[in-house]
């Protein structure tokens, strides 16, 4: 659809939280935890830290949550029985306050789930989600949105954008379908905007710094240059920050529980920087070191995604840098992949 | 219609239980709802994801041959978690199935050709599923070879398929185990099987060679098949990989760019020279 | 700083080492490890008071020792690090070397197991004032508010495994939470699953950790951890008289019985 510009009053930015409500929508939200910030269900605008850059984890856990019953069985004597798991039980749910690259980080999500045969426990959460989510007036050294095609004002993903623009009004791009919809909640509070909006100007300024392409091209080629990966993760020490809290990282586990009645299996997120991830019975790993799944990392977003999927697995949001417990940069270790050759 | 939960497995009884070799053991599944067995069809080199309730999930080919309807079979070895819950099982007791997932052996592009089968271990069940679709349609190839090696007597499967195999005027059957791995009474050739392979010295002209084994047994099979003048596109091969969900998603099973459960897990040796080494 | 420089220089230069471990800058204000291995690399070390990260737990990386011999910039607990490694047959003595910055700017260098025991027994090992203050806190709560607190705690947890990671001591091929055969701790980052392992973890590391917070600090959700093993070190030293990373040759209190051990924790 044609995408339809409003206008929305800042004070009235309350309101529309209550009207999500009334209307029976639960509002995900980021809400600052001490030095992390959650999303999580809010209650009222006083809850959403809408000041925060980045909210600690990205928003895929609302589809893809880090924990999820797959299957459910009873054991009997006379056998097993099978409950069917029904993957569409989410509500309609408003996942309000985060950022561009939250939104289109779900690009990456819907491509892995998507392909036949689509993942119902993932599309059904998604589909039931409305985002709305807020340019980014400020920027730090880890974003790199630009460079991987996203950008602080990116539409993408989003159903609704608010920008901020002076004091009291916020620029509201209705973007789908959807959005539509859910700005008919507050079609009052809108008033229409007046031409010439560039919004760009109340946009933070994140410089491109390396070729997307580029790096493409390079990741793709460099599988056998075990000096690069090595030298590039010498200080890695295979933990899973990154993954988890990356928007567009996709790889599970399952892991059954059960008492001696019943049971049942658990989709759990998992990373590809764990060594037992590959880890054969037998003993044999095809990613025996940890340079081998720093290269699968960095292969996977930048070589095998955009071959299998066209899609580019990275947001440059830069969580994984700011989350790395020993500062491995993607944003300075893809500058250096583009470089090479 | 829509598969609502792609992870849900088919519930399959365990018909019978069949001990192969010390810690193998073959079990033939019949799905518990007849319908579903009835609607159930697969390929010759798909695999699947099996339960047991409780402990998770292990990747097998199926095993018995796509030709044959109303049961399949796996053959497995003690090993890990799931295996040897499995292996602990009786006939009669439920557990798990879904799939099929994987591409093919394209058999029906082999027609008219001769086939030389060469296994190692425990890697003969994906191969049993590839002989006997031939077998079962035998008047479509031309000369069919096996050439089967384990490390010792005790450790070769299906031992009276083995026998099955030499007594039939229209199978060559080779069997060898590794030196020191022969009992007294053992008749078969004793050797590794490139060795003995080059012994055979195959010929290459319309025939296809499929193999599977361990990797040791494949690095040095594959030179002598180049010798005898195989080029890559009449070399067949079954990878397998760490596997969770069978179906593209988990992000484990890939070799470079391609997912072995969905792009695989048969690949010809054209396009393993294309694959990275990381398998 | 200059003086580091001039004497990995020197080690790099004359072989004694082939990799040096030590600070370099990082993103923003950050310091990162960085691997010296050779003397042009070394305009790239950094010491600063941002530079505290333990670097001892990467004298065991299989890629990190595959580089040749190991010298390592360590601070305290880095020293203690390598004591307790070795008291567990981890690292064998001079195996690594191991270089001190003083606070006057000069270094100490250690070559065997020995004089490290010696210089600890000068130096402070203990935790720093605001983190007795926080234990103390803990410990001023009934039991119930301590397990309620550290529920709380534990249910932001989302199984990263970064503490485990980062913490030298957890060096484990396999930990007890990936052993499958049978399965001890629950995979799932739930509330049980979260629970157990972090019950677990600081079960292993009681008598073992040496107090460098390299969990908590490394811990995206900011749990802090530390605060849950350093409980642990106080009962073990009143308890066993032992305290981890001080001799090379000790003997784990934990897994050794003595006669005069006190029994009065078995209830």
């Amino acid at each position: 659809m044609e995408k339809e510009l409003k206008i929305l009053k800042y004070s009235d930015l309350s309101k529309l939280i209550e009207r999500f409500h009334a209307k029976g929508f639960p509002v995900l939200a980021p809400v600052r935890k001490g030095k992390v910030v959650e999303i999580e269900l809010v209650e009222s605008l006083g809850d959403i830290a809408l000041d925060v850059l980045l909210s600690t984890q990205s928003a895929k856990k609302t589809a893809f949550p880090k924990v999820e019953k797959v299957l459910k069985y009873t054991l009997a004597k006379s056998g097993v029985t099978q409950h069917p798991v029904d993957p569409d039980t989410a509500r309609e749910t408003i996942l309000f306050g985060v950022r561009p690259c939250d939104a289109s980080g779900f690009k990456s999500l819907d491509a892995i789930f998507g392909e036949a045969p689509g993942d119902q426990f993932y599309l059904k959460k998604k589909e039931k989600t409305a985002i709305i989510s807020f340019s980014c007036p400020e920027a730090d050294e880890y974003c790199f949105c630009t460079s991987v095609g996203g950008g602080p004002g990116n539409t993408a993903g989003s159903d609704l954008q608010f920008t901020g623009i002076g004091k009291d009004e916020i620029f509201v791009e209705i973007l789908t379908e959807k959005g539509k919809q859910i700005a008919a909640i507050f079609a009052d509070l809108l008033s229409d905007s007046p031409a010439g909006i560039d919004k760009t100007k109340f946009l933070a300024d994140v410089k491109v710094v390396f070729d997307s392409d580029k790096v493409v091209e390079n990741t793709s080629a460099s599988f056998n240059n075990a000096a690069l990966w090595l030298e590039q993760s010498l200080r890695c020490i295979g933990c899973g920050a990154c993954a988890f809290v990356c928007p567009t990282c996709a790889c599970f586990d399952f892991q059954d529980e059960q008492n001696t009645k019943q049971g049942v299996r658990l989709r759990l997120w998992d990373s590809c920087g764990f060594s037992l991830f590959t880890l054969h019975t037998s003993g044999h790993n095809p990613r025996e070191v940890q340079s081998q799944r720093w290269r699968q990392r960095i292969m996977h977003k930048f070589s095998y995604m955009p071959q299998q999927l066209h899609v580019v697995g990275c947001e440059g949001c830069g969580r994984c840098s700011r989350a790395c417990p020993v500062d491995m940069n993607i944003k300075e270790h893809l500058t250096a992949i583009a470089q090479v050759g | 219609m829509e598969q609502q939960n792609i992870y849900q497995p088919y519930l399959m009884e365990i018909e019978k239980i069949t001990e192969e070799a010390p810690m193998v053991k073959t079990f033939r599944l019949k799905f518990t709802n007849e319908e579903e067995g009835n609607n159930f069809s697969f390929r010759t080199g798909q695999f699947g994801e099996y339960s047991v309730f409780g402990e998770g999930e292990v990747t097998f080919c199926v095993a018995s041959p796509h030709t044959r309807k109303g049961y399949i079979e796996c053959t497995f070895r003690e090993a890990g978690r799931v295996t040897t819950e499995l292996a602990s099982l009786n006939e009669g007791d439920t557990i798990g199935f879904r799939g099929p997932y994987g591409n093919i052996f394209p058999i029906d592009d082999w027609k008219g050709k001769n086939l030389l089968f060469i296994a190692g271990g425990i890697a003969l069940p994906p191969m049993r599923s590839v002989i006997w679709s031939c077998l079962d349609q035998r008047d479509q190839f031309k000369d069919i070879s096996i050439l089967y090696g384990a490390r010792s007597v005790a450790d070769l499967v299906y031992k009276q398929e083995l026998e099955e195999w030499k007594e039939r005027p229209d199978v060559n059957l080779v069997t060898t185990v590794d030196p020191g791995g022969e009992t007294p009474t053992w008749k078969g050739d004793v050797g590794f099987v490139p060795t003995i392979l080059d012994r055979m010295k195959p010929v290459s002209e319309n025939t296809i060679a499929i193999v599977c084994g361990p990797p040791v047994m494949i690095k040095f099979t594959f030179p002598v098949l180049e010798k005898y003048g195989f080029s890559d596109d009449q070399v067949f091969t079954t990878l397998e990989n760490r596997m969770k969900c069978g179906l593209g998603k988990c992000g484990r099973c890939n070799v470079g760019k391609v997912f072995v459960c969905k792009d695989g897990p048969v690949f010809s040796r054209t396009q393993l020279k294309d694959l990275p080494d990381e398998y | 700083m200059s003086e580091l420089i001039k004497k990995v220089t020197q080690l790099l230069n004359d072989k004694t080492v082939d990799v040096f471990i030590g600070y370099g800058k990082g993103s923003a204000d950050r310091i990162r490890a960085i691997f010296v291995r050779s003397a042009e690399q070394t305009e790239k070390l950094v010491l600063n008071s941002a530079c505290t990260q333990n670097l001892a737990g990467y004298i065991l990386k299989q890629e990190v020792k595959h580089l040749g011999k190991i010298g390592v910039l360590a601070n305290v607990a880095a020293l203690r690090s390598m004591l307790q490694l070795a008291s567990e047959f981890q690292v064998k003595d001079g195996e690594v070397l191991a270089l001190f910055a003083n606070p006057d700017g000069t270094l100490t260098e250690f070559i065997d197991f020995h004089s490290i025991e010696v210089f600890l027994t000068t130096t402070d090992t203990g935790i720093t004032s605001d983190e007795q203050e926080r234990i103390a806190q803990l410990e001023a709560l009934t039991v119930s508010e301590r397990w309620n607190f550290w529920n709380k705690e534990f249910e932001k947890c989302i199984k990263c495994y970064a503490c485990r990671a980062a913490c030298p001591m957890c060096y484990c091929h396999r930990c007890t939470t990936d052993v499958n055969q049978p399965q001890w701790i629950p995979v799932a980052s739930h509330e049980r699953g979260n629970l157990d392992y972090h019950l677990m973890r600081a079960m292993h590391l009681a008598g073992r950790c040496v107090n460098c917070g390299e969990c908590a600090s490394a811990c995206p959700m900011d749990i802090p951890l530390n605060l849950l093993t350093y409980q642990l070190i106080s009962p073990i030293k009143t308890g066993f008289g032992a305290t981890a990373g001080m001799k090379a040759d000790a003997v784990y209190a934990l897994s050794t019985y003595k006669p005069d051990d006190k029994e009065n924790f078995i209830i």
